[in-house]
């Protein structure tokens, strides 16, 4: 068959790149290829040796010479090192041979400006948005996990990750979803790989999004749990919220940054009002709540915040949330960069090769690369980078600062959250992440399990973990489960020699655990109603009258479904008996690496199609699908079939079930014949999602590895990209505006006021 | 001396400028300006909702239309 009957069989000849003719009239829409290669001069040459020499010594450091101790500042060397390296050098290769944007085309932006979905946003203003929708608490529990496995394995994990992987899965999602007019990945995937692939990606992504906001919660209730001060605080950013809500709507609309500064204010003297009321003996009464209570709690809340209407919790909230990321940064750099604790955790731990890690069970390979998803690779993050920010986008160029720069700064703040968490006592850490099951939630207890561990240079005292817990105000912080109390002591620790010292060491700990549970709630109440709407969608293809959003039945008992499918895990992971977070935060990652393989394979699909020459190229998509294939299908066999109880759910099911039928009444750790059934049936269910993971995430990679390989033999396929349109404006792509762009920019300013495009920049 | 205090708070206030702008368009302030203006562009002859009515239209289309927040 000829290139050209194959053409017209696909409907386009995706190789030959479409001719634009730009409006005469008008200056260059797009800098000319001549005028934007680089010229390497001396200074530029010398600066690039100069960060790629401070980055290898930085790695040196950390993973070779390994002494006693290592400065944290190391962490940040290497991270941003990497980070640099990996923006300025691997990104443009992706830019060049895979993506090949065109500054010429118009992105659906200007095309569709409406003034509000549509609206072409300045690239640092659009980088800022993306950041605060696709950063959470994610980065901030994942690495704090891992640290049981050393510093190396994840701090090496979370900066290649990014680099190879987690921010070209953000790059080529948002590009192609632009290219697609701001399509989600669901419909790119019915799209590109067909009904079956489609579906199964969907379905796929509705379940993810309801493990993890199941788990997200359990965090936030491990945190609360027997913790007047924060149940205090957190409960607090309600009313706050609600106030903010009213004031935007009623008395001051439009006024956001004026009241989140409120808010932040208000949120602060909450933190500091828990302390006082926590320290009354009916402060303490009303609001030391068991975790069941709050588990409840949360569940309540989670659906009555999602029948509400948006702008009364949902919206401020999310303006508060958004608030506190920009703190979140600023206080986790200056802790780390001016304080610069130094390490004590050894490189790689003696649970790295192990299946038996307190923490979180299973062996490095494959159970290090779930645990760290956020900060490394995140599948959830295809969820924004189609949708949402492609609609926004000014000029295709831009998408690789906003899509793989994005996903680099959660990158950064992950390895913050990282070191962090490891600068705290190696026995005090092991106390708080073991489960009550191990530990007895008491003082002795963990002191003898930690001290049992046998771990080098851990020597846990009791009066470390009632000192600690008393310099921050809590009552007990052992077992302390989740990662975000431990990555509050890490940052409280760290803060306080910065500010306030020992005396605000309470004030630090209790602002990052209202932080994290601010960023959670927010993701709790938005993925309720993502997935109300999604389901509402699919019932509405059987009895259209759900499709219809203002029908409250329809919206009541679509949320009441999705609720009671996140709630019941949820309330499964604070009943469990064998400690909750150790056995069901894998299902978090898993979860969230099979929507990243999902997400890959459907960009491999795509970029397949656009031709011969792009199909050279196709390892840069493929190495992270077939890697994030393989580790994550791994791990889910290993929680499938794997013989050992605390890593395989089934082995663990039968166990509990043998011994229920041999008439034992105490088995392990569960000291009851209902503590035993309960281990039976949350082995069951973890067992069983698994497997539904893991079928899904094959079916949709068979199909597009199908399609890829016939768009292989074809030498392209069909193209579904909107239609190019000429662009009659010019922006820089960057985060800095280089000098050709400056010429252009001021041709573009010499315009007649009538014939620009309106502004987007501040001047 | 005081040519270079005058350039130096000059400086200052457009710093202070650019933060103030940076801060504004993340947080969404300017979005019904930036939909004014654009109705006001494109659109000469339709009218353009107030500032109270533009949110509560905005806050609907969020309610009918969810998007996602990521962990």
């Amino acid at each position: 068959m000829t290139t050209d009957t194959r053409a017209a069989r696909n409907g386009a000849a995706p190789d030959d790149e479409p001719d634009i003719v730009q409006d005469p009239s008008l200056p260059p829409t797009a800098v000319p290829p001549e005028r934007s290669r680089t010229r390497w001069t001396p200074p530029k040459i010398a600066l690039w040796a100069a960060i790629s020499l401070l980055g290898g010594v930085a790695w040196v450091m950390l993973a070779v010479v390994r002494g006693e101790t290592v400065n944290a500042i190391w962490f940040v060397f290497a991270a941003v090192c990497t980070y640099l390296i990996g923006y300025r050098f691997y990104s443009k290769v992706i830019e060049r041979y895979i993506t090949r944007p065109d500054d010429r085309r118009a992105t659906p932006a200007e095309t569709r400006e409406d003034g509000k979905d549509y609206v072409p946003t300045d690239r640092r203003v659009l980088f800022g948005h993306h950041f605060a929708a696709i950063a959470g608490a994610g980065p901030l529990v994942g690495p704090v996990l891992a640290a049981q496995m050393g510093y190396l394995p994840g701090t090496i994990w979370i900066i290649v990750g990014v680099v190879l992987a987690g921010a070209v899965q953000d790059y080529l999602v948002l590009f192609f979803s632009m290219r697609r007019g701001g399509r989600t990945i669901g419909q790119m995937a019915r799209q590109e790989l067909g009904r079956v692939g489609g579906t199964a990606a969907i379905v796929a992504s509705l379940l993810i999004m309801i493990i993890i906001v199941a788990i997200l919660a359990l965090v936030v209730v491990n945190a609360l749990g027997e913790s007047p001060w924060g149940v205090f605080s957190v409960s607090m950013t309600i009313p706050i919220a609600l106030f903010m809500g009213v004031y935007l709507r009623y008395l001051r609309p439009g006024k956001i940054s004026e009241v989140s500064v409120i808010g932040f204010g208000l949120l602060l003297a909450a933190i500091i009002g828990g302390g006082w009321i926590a320290d009354t003996a009916w402060g303490a009464e009303l609001f030391t709540l068991d975790r069941t209570t709050i588990a409840v709690g949360i569940i309540v809340y989670g659906f009555v915040a999602a029948v509400l209407p948006v702008w009364l919790l949902l919206a401020p909230r999310d303006y508060l949330s958004t608030f506190m990321k920009v703190g979140v940064i600023v206080v986790l750099a200056v802790a780390v960069i001016v304080v610069r604790p130094e390490i004590t955790v050894p490189a790689i731990s003696e649970f790295a090769s192990g299946e038996t890690g307190p923490v979180v069970s299973g062996a490095l390979f494959p159970f290090l690369f779930v645990t760290i998803a956020c900060g490394a690779l995140s599948g959830f993050h295809a969820l924004i980078a189609s949708g949402t920010t492609p609609k926004l986008v000014e000029k295709e160029r831009q998408t690789r600062f906003i899509g793989y720069g994005g996903m680099l700064m959660e990158s950064f703040v992950a390895i913050m959250a990282l070191v962090a968490a490891i600068s705290i006592d190696r026995g005090i850490y092991f106390a708080m992440n073991s489960s009550a099951a191990a530990t007895g939630g008491t003082v002795e207890g963990a002191v003898a399990f930690v001290n049992g561990l046998g771990l080098m240079g851990v020597n846990l005292t009791p009066d470390m973990l009632t000192s600690t817990a008393a310099a921050v105000g809590e009552p007990s912080i052992v077992s302390r489960t989740g990662g975000a109390p431990t990555l509050a002591l890490g940052l409280a620790h760290i803060m306080q020699q910065v500010v306030g010292g020992t005396a605000m060491m309470g004030f630090w700990y209790h602002f990052a655990i209202m932080f994290e549970a601010l960023f959670i709630l927010t993701a709790v109440d938005a993925g309720t109603r993502v997935a109300r709407f999604m389901l509402q969608d699919t019932i509405g293809n059987v009895f259209p009258k759900f499709k219809d959003i203002a029908w409250r039945p329809g919206v009541w008992s679509c949320t009441a479904i999705m609720v009671a499918g996140w709630g019941s895990i949820l309330y499964l992971g604070v009943t469990d008996p064998l400690g909750g977070i150790n056995t069901f935060f894998p299902l978090f990652g898993i979860a969230n690496q099979l929507l990243a393989a999902i997400a890959l394979a459907v960009v491999l699909a795509i970029v397949a199609k656009r031709g011969r020459s792009y199909q050279r190229w196709l390892w840069i998509v493929a190495a992270p699908l077939a890697f994030t294939a393989v580790i994550t299908i791994w791990a889910s066999i290993e929680k499938i079939f794997s013989p050992v109880p605390a890593v395989g759910y089934w082995a663990q099911h039968n166990a509990f079930q043998d011994a229920l039928a041999a008439g034992e009444t105490s088995f392990g750790t569960a000291g009851s014949v209902e503590a035993m059934e309960a281990v039976v049936r949350n082995t069951f269910v973890q067992g069983t999602l698994s497997i539904v993971f893991v079928v899904l995430a094959i079916v949709v990679i068979v199909a597009s590895v199908l399609v890829t390989a016939k768009a292989l033999r074809d030498g392209g396929g069909e193209n579904h990209e909107d239609p190019p349109v000429a662009s009659r404006r010019f922006a820089p792509a960057d985060v800095f505006t280089t000098k050709a762009e400056k010429e252009i920019e001021k041709e573009w300013a010499a315009l007649p006021p009538g014939e620009r495009p309106a502004p987007t920049g501040h001047r | 001396m005081t040519a270079r205090a005058s350039d130096v708070a000059r400086r200052v206030r457009d710093g202070a400028t650019a933060v103030r702008w940076y801060v504004r368009q993340v947080m969404g302030d300017d979005a019904y300006a930036t939909y004014a203006a654009h109705q006001r562009a494109v659109h000469p002859g339709c009218d353009v909702v107030d500032e109270r009515e533009f949110w509560r239209l905005r806050h609907a289309e969020q309610d009918a239309n969810p998007g996602a927040r990521c962990c």
